[in-house]
């Protein structure tokens, strides 16, 4: 019977009752007394010169209590970018100045132009349609390729062109990648696109701004998946306010997927805003503004070339990509390009020699910064269709392709500077195979093409590094911050926990299993352990909530400050047993000394820390609360291999998922349902990449699919039930719980798979398809089969 | 402003209303329900799901007066008399049918209405009810088996919890 408690059982959340009778605590949910309402009035032009804003008739209009424009925030800092990446050349990226509202130049549709502050939403609305402005139109950016051209129109007139950067990573040395490619057996080529994707949380971005004149103190309510990092950014780059006077607090957040990492001009301005109008500012995003807003994630055009020798071994391997930035550089935009997708072209195999090249390039479109994955999923999707590629050029088996390339022995240090500890890609293909049933397929594709139906079987491995990050390795990569987490353990004096953290769960359940771990260290009922996040004002600084990296680091951070409270807590027990601290032990709460019957509980020695009655005040401290920073020695490398089963219509195009398989390495597990949970959601995100999801522009720079009837979000029946499988399990060797992260990896590992099983529909019946883009709509597939 | 009358979860409610105000928007700014979220401006997410005079209706398809004297039920009435989660919200807690929880209150709500009319639908039946309910979190494949569970049909051979 599995144990209904601590780490590896799956209690039933604890968020889930207040979610499910509607008392969750969303920032919209929020009013401060007294609050105006802003409306954002946002370009709808991509790019064009601002000549004038006359604000006079709306500022007239009722219960405008304020209108601002660019010229308001002239003396305050623009949002920074969170890593600085260094060209090919030793030169550093390209930077433009990324202004709260647009003061002189507007550069894509979205951009705030004015902001109108009133007493209700409507008037403040109403107000925006009376503000009128003098626009000279530019031509607008929106084609990568076009961008980098020698005559293109610059997105930012003070830059030297449309390039951020042009980044090499691997081996640079170009003759030497080409004699590799010149000596190959087989050289496979694929060229193919990542398409843009919208991260669409279901709850919109929500902040309010606050402003004490008796404290001088400002508070921003926003949704945040991170909000220390957000006040940090506020604070010392754009309005130049002491941290200690500010306070962010992110409430319950309604998924964010990247998307809420980041810090927005929105945060900004109601901070703002609050002091500048003397009442709080509140602004609820619009669908329709999240859109244009939000940061959207992929967008890369990417032509990659796998060589191979005489015996199917890969060789060498080099890509070349162009990777929108959009208009401004977001906040950790530059990385996901870059570091955290260079870094995992080798994926799971020994490919000794790999050369990454990318462009990443200015445009009239909505900034692009991280979605779920955030560079390992178009690293995973190049690699994986291109080795599939190559096993039907060759008429070998995609599986077996796999196979024999693959890292056996750990550690294993990349051609793409990163040191995996720890993993078997056998054991997860073994356990794939099985899940999956490869055996049965050929009698479900025979069953399929009875009722006229395609049926294809598509498979790939995917490896991402996770538990983001080593400070020291990504401080010589660029970052601008350092990414350990913290914890701050505070035992009760009557036993109870509460402990701080850093980290910040927008679904994840965080509430649940992080007590799952500090309960089971010391054997008390899980009940007794709460978690406090979200709060600036209540958590030491902790980094937040992505990249797979809550349990990974902040659980790390937990652990290290429960071993102290542990540690104490036997001083005094040895003090209250008159033992040595040596020969105390700890086992289901209760203190013994070994090898005597002898035992206090752990309530007893919690009162006693507050009540130091009886204590060695002399060489201990009273009180019962630790503090521990972790930051990770490396990376987690989760891993695994995931199949996918379509029946593609060959009259209409229609691809259905009939199966979904996946076998993942985590490491140990806490929450195994949970796990189980964040797999499925991945897979729906991927699944809706492959076959469902484009952010799509027109030549204009208007955004074509800004709503949810334009862009296709995955619905419950365009995805199966899935087998979800981690029982493979190499434990991370570096951090105290041997945990990887697990929040990622569908969305990393499942797009190729799809792509993968539809090609290899297509072959079945006849067509010679080699790729198709994703989204792989109706109308993609079916003009592929009849091109 | 107009004064607009209704029952919300058994209680007389009313309030002075804008003739452009939702009933999404009385819900939640008059009346402080703010279970009943707002996710979209196109009624395609489906997380401000309520019942009027049975029937689910997306709350900000409708304008306020247009609910005058009705019979409104929202998430916050769903619970059992003592508190407790009712068969649909337990269902959803057993099954790790909800990560964010954002467009929790619609899928309970759209499930209640699914399982009125058909007490035991079959998967492909939930799937396709669902249409209107958009979840970035699960994947859905939670959601439907909860919904299955709650409808009292054996989900033990669906992979995975």
């Amino acid at each position: 019977m599995p144990k209904d408690q601590g780490i590896g059982a799956s209690p039933k959340r604890r968020e889930d009752v207040r979610f499910l009778t509607g008392a969750g605590n969303y920032t919209d949910d929020i009013n401060v007394n007294g609050q105006a309402y802003v409306h954002f009035l946002r370009a709808d032009v991509a790019h064009a010169t601002i000549n004038s804003i006359d604000t006079s008739a709306a500022a007239e209009m009722p219960g405008v209590v304020k209108i601002f424009t660019g010229a308001d925030f002239a003396e305050v800092g623009g949002i920074p970018c969170g890593w600085g990446v260094t060209d090919r050349h030793g030169n550093p990226q390209q930077e433009p100045r990324h202004p709260i509202i647009a003061h002189d130049t507007i550069r894509h549709v979205g951009e705030i132009v004015a902001a109108v502050v009133a007493d209700t939403l409507e008037q403040a609305r109403d107000a925006a349609e009376a503000i009128e402005f003098s626009l000279s139109d530019k031509p607008a950016v929106v084609d990568m390729a076009a961008a980098l051209a020698e005559d293109a129109t610059k997105v930012h007139e003070d830059l030297t062109s449309n390039l951020c950067y042009d980044w090499v990573f691997g081996n640079p040395d170009d003759d030497a990648v080409q004699a590799a490619f010149d000596s190959a057996a087989h050289v496979t080529t694929l060229e193919l696109v990542n398409n843009r994707l919208v991260a669409n949380p279901m709850e919109p971005r929500v902040a309010i701004g606050d402003y004490s004149r008796a404290t001088d103190e400002y508070t921003l309510h926003t949704t945040s998946q991170n909000p220390h990092v957000i006040r940090l950014l506020m604070c010392a780059f754009v309005l130049g306010l002491p941290e200690h006077k500010v306070r962010v607090i992110a409430p319950d957040v309604g998924g964010g997927f990247g998307s809420k990492i980041f810090h927005y001009a929105e945060e900004a301005f109601c901070t703002f805003a609050a002091k500048a109008c003397g009442r709080a500012v509140k602004w609820t995003s619009t669908r329709a503004e999240a859109f244009i807003s939000d940061a959207h994630g992929r967008d890369h055009v990417t032509k990659i070339e796998l060589a191979l020798d005489g015996d199917n071994n890969f060789t060498a391997l080099r890509t070349n990509t162009m990777a929108n930035m959009g208009a401004y550089l977001s906040t950790f935009s530059t990385s996901v390009p870059s570091y955290l997708h260079g870094t995992l072209m080798a994926g799971n195999y020994k490919t000794p020699i790999v050369q990454v090249n990318v462009k990443t390039v200015f445009t009239n479109t909505v900034p692009v910064d991280a979605y779920r994955g955030a560079g390992r999923p178009e690293a995973t999707f190049q690699l994986e269709r291109v080795i599939d590629k190559a096993a039907r050029e060759l008429g070998a088996d995609p599986i077996a392709l796999r196979r024999q390339n693959f890292i056996t022995e750990f550690p294993y240090e990349t051609p793409v500077a990163l040191t995996y500890d720890t993993g078997d890609y056998v054991a997860t293909m073994d356990k794939l195979e099985q899940v999956a049933d490869v055996a049965g397929f050929a009698a479900r594709r025979a069953e399929s093409e009875k009722n006229g139906k395609l049926r294809g079987f598509g498979i790939n491995c995917y490896i991402e590094a996770c538990g983001i990050a080593p400070s020291n390795i990504v401080g010589m990569l660029g970052a601008r911050a350092g990414l350990y987490d913290a914890a701050t353990v505070r035992v009760n004096a009557t036993g109870s926990i509460s402990v701080m953290v850093g980290a910040h769960a927008h679904g994840q359940g965080h509430e649940t299993t992080f007590p799952q771990v500090v309960a089971d260290m010391i054997g008390i009922d899980e009940s007794m352990v709460d978690i406090v996040h979200g709060d600036t004002g209540r958590v030491p600084f902790g980094m937040g909530t992505y990249g797979s990296r809550s349990i990974a680091v902040c659980g790390s951070a937990m652990v290290r400050a429960t071993e102290k409270i542990i540690a104490k807590a036997k001083k005094i027990a040895a003090h209250l047993m008159e033992a040595s601290d040596a020969d105390i032990e700890l086992k289901d709460g209760q203190f013994t000394v070994a090898g005597t019957d002898k035992s206090v509980a752990w309530g007893d020695v919690c009162l006693t820390a507050y009540v130091p009655h009886n204590y060695p005040l002399e060489e201990l401290e009273p009180g019962l609360e630790e503090t521990a920073f972790y930051d990770p020695a490396n990376f987690t490398y989760p891993a695994g291999a995931y199949a996918c089963e379509v029946e593609v219509d060959p009259d209409t195009g229609k691809v259905s998922i009939e199966r979904f398989s996946a076998a993942d390495d985590f490491g140990n597990i806490i929450n195994p349902m949970i796990v189980d949970g964040q797999v499925h959601g991945g897979l729906g995100q991927g699944i809706g990449q492959a076959l469902l999801e484009n952010a799509a522009y027109d030549e204009d720079g208007q955004l074509l699919s800004a709503s949810f009837m334009d862009y296709a979000m995955p619905r419950a029946d365009d995805v199966p039930f899935y087998q979800v499988d981690h029982s493979c399990q190499t434990p991370c060797t570096h951090n105290p719980l041997g945990v990887k992260g697990c929040g990622e990896a569908g969305a990393i590992g499942s797009p190729p798979a799809v792509v993968n099983a539809v090609i290899d529909a297509l072959q079945s019946g006849g067509k010679n398809v080699t790729h198709i883009d994703m989204p792989l709509s109706p109308a993609r597939v079916w003009a592929a089969m009849n091109g | 402003m107009a004064k607009v009358s209704m029952t919300v979860n058994g209680k007389a409610a009313s309030g002075d209303v804008e003739g452009r105000t939702l009933l999404s928007s009385f819900l939640r700014d008059s009346l402080g329900l703010t279970g009943t979220h707002v996710g979209c401006d196109t009624s395609q997410c489906g997380a401000c799901v309520v019942h009027v005079d049975g029937k689910a209706v997306k709350a900000c398809t409708m304008l306020a007066l247009e609910a005058e004297g009705a019979e409104v039920a929202t998430i916050e009435g769903q619970a059992n008399a003592d508190g407790s989660l009712n068969n649909i919200q337990q269902a959803f807690q057993d099954h790790h049918g909800l990560q964010c929880g954002f467009c929790t209150p619609g899928m309970v709500m759209s499930a209640a209405a699914l399982l009125k009319d058909n007490p035991k639908p079959t998967e492909a039946e939930i799937r396709d009810y669902l249409e209107g309910n958009l979840c970035r979190c699960t994947g859905y494949h939670n959601i439907v088996k909860a919904i299955m569970a709650a409808s009292g049909q054996d989900v033990s051979s669906i992979a995975a919890e």
